[in-house]
């Protein structure tokens, strides 16, 4: 499907260049994830147990993972008994079109929408658009990015790109909001007017879901503003799309992540916000709830034995926040709606590796995204167990381009080198005599051809004349001699 | 038709996976602070979220509730089904408005909610409303701009598991949760919480302090 918001997908390096050289949104980026990194680590300090607490989330979401199919026909089930709707998407075109079906139903041309990243990763807004159907976003930073006609940086925040001078300049320019300063209070009243009418009167919501409990059938949205509430209790139609993943089975199991996820995502020891529903409620918010189950990649991700722990994420973008490379590239460059460390690993594992393959390089393996999860996934582990993948599957491709890949040659070339010490000591004296023509000054600063791209961010310290061995059979000989004698 | 493919994927991803560990429940699900250190927390943490809190006495209910209202200058306040009286009975000065099934448009004219709650959390400075008595339906708390919300000090508990606990009935009854704390807010604008959004902008709290040993 055409989408406004789809960029062409170019390898990460490359998508990385513009936002590098972009210092107003490096300072923003800088500012922001900088500010949220200082709370977070404040309030999880607060919690004596937040040890125990990443523990068991972790063992909740390895559970729900492991008995996934009998979680979800409980879920089922009781949404069902509860008075609600359940559809099952295997992908993006199945999703969209049960959803368009039960807007078109009501007769609606208009959804509110909380924000969602299940929604965003179908476009589902270009799938209502093309139907003639417009989805209002309601959360401020989505709100944010549907009037600048850009696609979100961030998980939590899709604005984080956007400091609050270029946020007031938007409204001005879009909301006819001419008296506006860049009071951050301000700009969210600015919000709170343009969208109340909405809320008031359109009558079909659409949300995603944070969790939903088997258990009993009931549905969560976590969220700051009040939107969210807004678009779960005012309308009489709602329809949640979540993904599969999302499940857990107890109420009491949400008692480890209510604590989780607010502390690990906007700092706070509570969001706002917390709401939870259970199919529909007799004079109490929407008379027909629909719960849209999404697969489309989902249980290619549960296949890989070490990239499964992907769909542990509760989407708090912590991991995001701390990563060396996000708070440089910001999120475009990784060209998914799913950014930052976790992007890397979901991404790719959502296409089945058939896409967003430069993304698992995209990290130093530093491991602070690891530090920071609050269900303690792996991140480090996943991203190289994936670059793996990628290898492995260049190797075993019957295209030419990936077979006779430079990286593939010279990585097999090396294999069979390595193999014996005559054949690297070979080695080892060609590339004495070879490095020559480049050595200035003992460092070699400039490679030429394919080597040029490794040699502009390095300085390479030159081979040494002798290397050890030659040096240490020069030693050996006259000891030798010596026993022998 | 997409639920077996679903579920056919799912089947053949886990056929030779693992059996998962079970969970430890090592983190804490009782609080161990007295009940004066917990309710001390739920202030803090409360005023903290730009909430107001007033403390009063069992006597004092419907003067303080009153007092608090004034300072306002609400002229219409919504009064959900089983609030008990004495929280309404000294009030003057402005229209009590009962949910006779209000639309969003009519919600959206009133100024203002008072409302009791089903449980408080003092780790957290969280109020939960359960649609039971004296709470209303979910809009109520929602569409009004002024939010007022009576907690008695029994009702608050120190940790967010005991909470989870005290909800299990509501929720094995399917009745909507909301979990509430401070007023409606953003961080969307650079990371940093601003108050005011979508939700009641002011949120006030009068926690009613029964006398400690009886």
């Amino acid at each position: 499907m055409a989408n406004q918001h789809e960029l062409p997908v170019v390898p990460f390096p490359v998508a990385a260049n513009a936002p590098l050289q972009n210092a107003q949104l490096r300072k923003n980026l800088g500012k922001a994830t900088h500010a949220i990194r200082a709370k977070r680590l404040a309030l999880t300090a607060e919690l004596p147990d937040w040890q125990d607490l990443r523990e068991a989330g972790k063992r909740i979401k390895a559970d729900v993972m492991r008995h996934l199919d009998t979680y979800l026909l409980q879920l089922e089930k009781n949404v069902i008994a509860a008075g609600g709707h359940v559809h099952w998407a295997a992908d993006a075109a199945d999703a969209n079109r049960i959803a368009l079906e039960l807007v078109q139903a009501t007769g609606s041309s208009e959804v509110i929408k909380v924000k969602s990243m299940t929604t965003e990763e179908i476009h589902l807004n270009d799938a209502l658009a093309s139907a003639g159907i417009q989805a209002i976003e309601t959360d401020l930073a989505e709100l944010i990015i549907q009037l600048a006609h850009e696609p979100s940086s961030h998980i939590l925040v899709p604005a984080i790109h956007k400091n609050r001078a270029e946020i007031r300049e938007l409204f001005i320019r879009t909301l006819g909001e001419e008296t506006l300063s860049d009071n951050p209070a301000e700009l969210a009243g600015a919000a709170r007017r343009y969208l109340r009418e909405k809320f008031l009167s359109v009558k079909v919501g659409i949300s995603g879901a944070n969790f939903a409990v088997a258990d009993t059938g009931s549905v969560c949205v976590v969220e700051s503003e009040g939107n969210g509430r807004m678009c779960t209790t005012l309308p009489d139609t709602l329809i949640s799309i979540m993904g599969i993943e999302k499940l857990v089975p107890t109420w009491r199991d949400l008692s480890v992540f209510l604590q989780l996820l607010p502390r690990s995502s906007t700092g706070e020891r509570m969001n706002p916000y917390t709401s939870f529903w259970t199919g529909v409620h007799d004079g109490d918010g929407p008379r027909t709830f629909h719960l849209i189950l999404l697969d489309n990649g989902r249980t290619n991700v549960l296949k890989d034995e070490v990239g499964r722990q992907a769909l542990h994420c509760i989407r708090c973008s912590a991991c995001l926040n701390v990563c060396p490379v996000y708070e440089r590239t910001g999120g475009h460059a990784y060209q998914s709606v799913y950014p930052g460390p976790i992007g890397a690993i979901l991404s790719p594992q959502l296409k089945d590796m058939h896409a967003h393959t430069s993304l698992p390089y995209a990290s130093s393996l530093c491991g602070a995204c690891f530090d920071a999860c609050p269900v303690k996934i792996n991140i480090p582990e996943v991203l190289v167990h994936l670059r793996g993948r990628v290898v492995a599957d260049k190797q075993a491709s019957d295209r030419l381009s990936d077979k006779f890949a430079p990286e593939n040659l010279v990585m097999q070339a090396a294999a069979k080198v390595f193999l014996y010490p005559h054949r690297y000591e070979q080695a080892q004296r060609l590339g004495q005599v070879a490095q020559t023509p480049f050595v200035r000054k003992g460092v070699i600063k400039h490679l030429p051809g394919p080597l040029a791209g490794w040699s502009a961010v390095r300085d390479t310290k030159a081979m040494p004349k002798e290397s050890f061995r030659q040096w240490w059979r020069k030693r050996e000989k006259p000891a030798s001699k010596a026993t022998h004698e | 038709m997409s639920k077996d493919v679903i579920l056919n994927r799912i089947r053949s991803a886990l056929a030779h996976a693992p059996d998962a560990p079970e969970v430890p429940r090592t983190y804490r699900q009782q609080s161990q602070q007295s009940r004066d250190a917990i309710l001390h927390e739920f202030i803090d943490i409360v005023t903290d979220y730009k909430a107001t809190l007033i403390q009063c006495s069992p006597a004092d209910v419907s003067t303080a509730i009153a007092k608090q209202l004034n300072t306002r200058a609400l002229s219409s306040l919504l009064i959900p089904e089983g609030l008990p009286d004495s929280y309404t009975q000294a009030l003057t000065g402005m229209t009590l408005v009962k949910d006779n099934n209000l639309s969003a448009l009519e919600l959206n004219g009133v100024d203002g909610v008072i409302t009791a709650c089903a449980v408080a959390i003092a780790q957290t400075g969280t109020l939960v409303l359960d649609g039971g008595a004296g709470q209303g339906r979910r809009a109520l708390t929602l569409v009004p701009d002024y939010h007022l919300c009576v907690v008695r000090a029994g009702q608050v508990v120190g940790l967010v598991p005991e909470a989870v606990e005290a909800l299990e009935p509501a929720m094995q009854a399917r009745r909507p949760l909301t979990f509430i704390s401070g007023p409606s807010a953003t961080s969307d604008i650079e990371l940093s919480r601003v108050e005011g959004v979508h939700g009641p902008r002011t949120l006030d709290i009068v926690l009613i302090k029964e006398s400690v040993n009886a």
